[in-house]
C-alpha cells in the first residue's frame, strides 16, 4: 500500500495545477441553465480542450492527452480545487462518450467525439419518460423502422432531461420493437435536439432556473447512422452508461474535498455562532476523506482490471448523501442569510439535492447493493405493487 | 500509487484467521468472559508465536518492523475473530517482543487497564476492578503511572478502529445469514426492502469507514477521523445486527451478543466519538491556519 504518486504523475499534477491557478475565471461564472451562463460556460469548455484537459482520459485523435485512470482523478482533484467551473459538458463526456467508445462505428466515433471534446456540441440525456424512471424498462417511447428511408421514426415523450434546454443533441432510448419483452425490443439513438418534429420546453427546478426539459417527438427521423450499437439491443448498451454514472466517473473526489475546506474555513469564521454544527462539520471534513479514499482503492482496483460493478451504488449513495450534509451545514453556519439565493452554498444545495434522485435513486441503490453485494434475495414479483 | 493490500498482507489476515477459527476463538471468549482465562492465554501464545505483539516493533529491537498497515490488518482479523486480552496495549500501544500480555491505562483516552487480572501492568498502581458491558473484558483502576507518547496512542487508536472495523464486517456477515433463513409472512425477511436498506447502509458504512483506516495508517488522515467513523459504521452494524435478529439477538446465550457488547465498550474505549471529533476539528482548523 502506497499512495505516493510517480515522478511523471507529479510532473502531470504540477502542470495542471499551475495552468488552473493562471487560467481559472476569477469570478463564478453565470448558472449554465441560464442563456448567458450556458454561452461563458461553452467558452470555458474550449478554453480547456484547447490546451487538452477537457477530457485528459480520452485518445489524442478525438482531443484527449490519454492519462491514465490515477491522472484523471488527479486532474479532477486540481479541478475542483482550483474552483473551477461546472462542466456544461458532463453528461455527454461521462455519459454518452464511454458508450460511443465501447459500442460507436469509426465513423460515429470520428463525427461525434471531437465536437463533445471542444463544447461545441453539447448533449443531452433523454431516458426518462413521464411513466418510466427508476423502472426504465417501461419506457413507451417508440421507433418504427423506415426502410425507403433507411432509418426510423421516433414518436413520445422523454422528461427530466438534464441541460437539454440549450443543448445541441439528444441520446436516449426508445422501444424499436412493440412486441418484444420489457428489456429486449429497445434501441439506443442519438438525434439533433433541431431536427423536424422535436419540441424542447424547459421545466424550470427548485431554484427557478431550466436546468432540464421535456422533449416531444412527432415522427422525428433518424438515420441508420445515428442508432448506437445494434437495433434492439439498446438495453445493454444503455447499462453500461448507468454503470458509469453512478460510478467513478460523474463525481471525482475533488468536488467533495472542495467543498469540505471551504467548510471548515466557514466555520472559522461563522463557527461561534454555532458550536451545535461542530459535528456536523467535523463529519462532513471526514465523509469527504473517506471518499476520496475510496475513490483511490477504486482506481487501483480498475487500473488492475476489476471492474465496477455494483460497488458502483454504493458509491452513489454516499456521494449524494454526504453532498447535502455538507451543503446543509454550510447553511446552517450561515444562519439567517443562508436563504439568499445568491450565496454559492445555497446554489451547491440546490444541486445537491437532485443527487440521491436522478441516476437511479438511492432506494433502487440500496436494492442493488442488498442483492448484487449481500446476496439477499429479491423482492417476489408483484409484491412492490 | 496502490491502494490495496499486498498477498502477503492478505496471507497474513488469512492466518490469523484460520489459526483463531481452528482454537474456536469464541468459546475461547466465552470461558474468558466466565473467568478461565487458560484457553484465552494459549490462544494468545499461539497468536504471540506468529508475530502478533511484535508486529509494530522495529526490527533492530527483535520486532517485526511491520508497518501500521500491517497492524490494521491484523486488527481488523482480531475483531472478526473477537480475540480477547489486551490486544491493543501488547501489540499497539506498546508492542512486546516477547509475546507478554502487558496492559495499562492511558487517560484520558482509556482511564481503566483491560485484563491487568491476567496482564502485567505498564505503570502505576492497580485499583478497584470493574465489570464491562463487554464481558471479555476486565477493566481496572490505575493510579500514578507514566504517560504514553503521542505515536504510541495513535496506534492503539488505530488499532481499536481496525478492529471495529473487523466486528462491524462480522456482524453485517452474520445478519445476513440470519435475513436469508428466517422466514416471516411466508417469505425470507431478507427480501423485505425494509431490511435490504438496513444493511445496504451498514454494507455503505463499512466501505468508507476501511479507507480511512488505512488512510490513517499511512498518514493521510489524523487517526480520530479513522476512529470517529469506524466507531460509527461498527456502531450501526450493531444496532441494524440487533434489530434484524429481533429476540434472538437480544439474547445472552446468541454469539451476536459478544460483538454487540465488544462493539459498544470500543465506541467509547480509546477515546468518545466526542473527543475525536474534538481531536479532527482541531487538525483540520490548525492545518488551514498554518497552510
Amino acid at each position: 500500500m502506497d499512495l505516493t504518486l510517480s515522478e511523471s504523475e507529479l510532473a502531470f499534477q504540477a502542470e495542471v495545477r499551475s495552468w488552473l491557478a493562471a487560467n481559472v475565471p476569477a469570478e463564478p461564472l453565470p448558472s449554465m441553465d441560464t442563456e448567458a451562463g450556458w454561452a461563458l460556460h461553452q467558452e470555458w469548455e474550449a478554453k480547456l480542450a484547447a490546451e487538452r484537459l477537457s477530457v485528459v482520459s480520452w485518445p489524442r485523435e478525438v482531443g484527449g492527452r490519454e492519462a491514465s485512470l490515477i491522472e484523471w482523478v488527479i486532474f479532477e482533484e486540481e479541478y475542483y480545487r482550483a474552483g473551477a467551473p461546472g462542466r456544461v459538458s458532463q453528461n455527454g463526456i461521462f455519459l454518452l462518450a464511454p458508450i460511443i467508445f465501447d459500442h460507436g462505428t469509426p465513423e460515429q466515433q470520428a463525427r461525434f467525439l471531437p465536437s463533445m471534446a471542444t463544447g461545441e456540441k453539447i448533449w443531452a440525456q433523454a431516458w426518462s419518460e413521464p411513466e418510466a424512471g427508476s423502472d426504465l424498462a417501461s419506457i413507451r417511447s417508440t421507433a418504427v423502422r423506415d426502410d425507403e428511408r433507411g432509418g426510423w421514426i421516433l414518436n413520445g415523450q422523454k422528461t427530466w432531461s438534464s441541460r437539454a434546454t440549450y443543448a445541441h443533441w439528444g441520446f436516449g432510448l426508445f422501444r424499436s420493437d412493440p412486441d418484444s419483452a420489457k428489456h429486449a425490443g429497445l434501441t439506443y439513438y442519438l438525434f439533433p435536439l433541431d431536427a423536424e418534429g422535436i419540441t424542447v420546453r424547459a421545466i424550470a427546478q427548485l431554484d427557478g432556473e431550466a436546468g432540464f426539459a421535456e422533449i416531444f417527438f412527432d415522427d422525428v427521423f433518424v438515420p441508420d447512422a445515428d442508432v448506437l450499437g445494434a437495433p434492439g439491443d439498446g438495453w445493454r448498451v444503455a447499462m453500461s452508461t448507468a454503470g458509469n454514472e453512478r460510478g467513478l466517473s460523474l463525481r471525482s473526489p475533488g468536488r467533495f474535498c472542495a467543498a469540505a475546506d471551504r467548510l471548515v474555513e466557514l466555520w472559522k469564521l461563522n463557527g461561534a455562532d454555532a458550536p451545535q454544527s461542530r459535528d456536523a462539520v467535523v463529519d462532513a471534513w471526514i465523509g469527504a476523506q473517506a471518499y476520496r479514499l475510496f475513490t483511490w482503492g477504486t482506481v487501483t482496483r480498475l487500473a488492475d482490471g476489476g471492474e465496477m460493478g455494483a460497488a458502483g451504488s454504493v458509491n452513489k449513495v454516499f456521494w449524494s448523501e454526504l453532498d447535502i450534509a455538507l451543503h446543509e451545514t454550510g447553511l446552517d453556519l450561515l444562519g439567517a442569510d443562508a436563504e439568499l439565493l445568491e450565496t454559492p452554498w445555497m446554489d451547491g444545495y440546490v444541486f445537491s439535492l437532485s443527487g440521491p434522485i436522478y441516476a437511479g435513486t438511492n432506494e433502487i441503490q440500496r436494492n442493488i447493493i442488498a442483492e448484487r453485494i449481500l446476496g439477499l434475495p429479491r423482492e417476489p414479483k408483484g409484491a412492490a405493487k | 500509487m496502490k491502494f490495496e493490500l499486498t498477498e502477503e498482507q492478505t496471507g497474513f489476515a488469512e492466518a490469523i484467521t484460520d489459526l483463531m477459527r481452528s482454537a474456536d476463538s469464541v468459546a475461547v471468549a466465552r470461558s474468558w468472559a466466565g473467568g478461565d482465562t487458560a484457553p484465552g492465554v494459549k490462544l494468545w501464545g499461539r497468536l504471540a508465536d506468529l508475530g502478533l505483539t511484535a508486529l509494530v516493533a522495529p526490527e533492530e529491537d527483535g520486532g517485526l518492523g511491520g508497518t501500521l498497515v500491517d497492524l490494521v490488518v491484523a486488527f481488523e482479523v482480531l475483531g472478526h475473530e473477537l480475540a480477547v486480552g489486551p490486544w491493543i496495549e501488547s501489540a499497539a500501544l506498546s508492542p512486546q517482543t516477547s509475546g507478554e500480555m502487558v496492559t495499562a491505562a492511558a487517560a484520558p483516552l482509556a482511564p481503566y487497564a483491560a485484563d491487568a487480572q491476567v496482564a502485567r501492568l505498564l505503570s502505576g498502581t492497580a485499583g478497584a476492578q470493574h465489570a464491562s458491558i463487554d464481558s471479555t473484558r476486565t477493566l481496572t483502576e490505575v493510579t500514578g503511572g507514566e504517560a504514553f507518547g503521542a505515536e504510541a496512542l495513535d496506534r492503539a487508536v488505530l488499532a481499536a478502529a481496525a478492529q471495529l472495523v473487523g466486528a462491524g464486517e462480522r456482524v453485517l456477515a452474520d445478519s445476513v445469514t440470519y435475513v436469508k433463513q428466517r422466514k416471516q409472512f411466508g417469505r425470507e425477511i431478507g427480501s423485505y426492502q425494509a431490511i435490504k436498506h438496513q444493511l445496504a447502509d451498514v454494507r455503505i458504512a463499512l466501505d468508507f469507514a476501511r479507507p480511512l483506516v488505512f488512510g490513517a495508517a499511512l498518514g493521510e488522515v489524523p487517526v480520530s477521523a479513522a476512529k470517529v467513523y469506524a466507531a460509527d459504521a461498527a456502531y450501526l452494524a450493531a444496532r441494524t445486527g440487533l434489530q434484524v435478529h429481533g429476540a434472538i439477538g437480544y439474547t445472552a446465550e446468541f454469539d451476536l451478543s459478544l460483538w454487540l457488547n465488544r462493539i459498544r465498550a470500543l465506541v467509547t474505549a480509546w477515546g468518545t466519538p466526542a473527543y475525536h471529533r474534538g481531536r479532527v476539528l482541531e487538525a483540520i482548523t490548525d492545518q488551514k491556519q498554518a497552510g
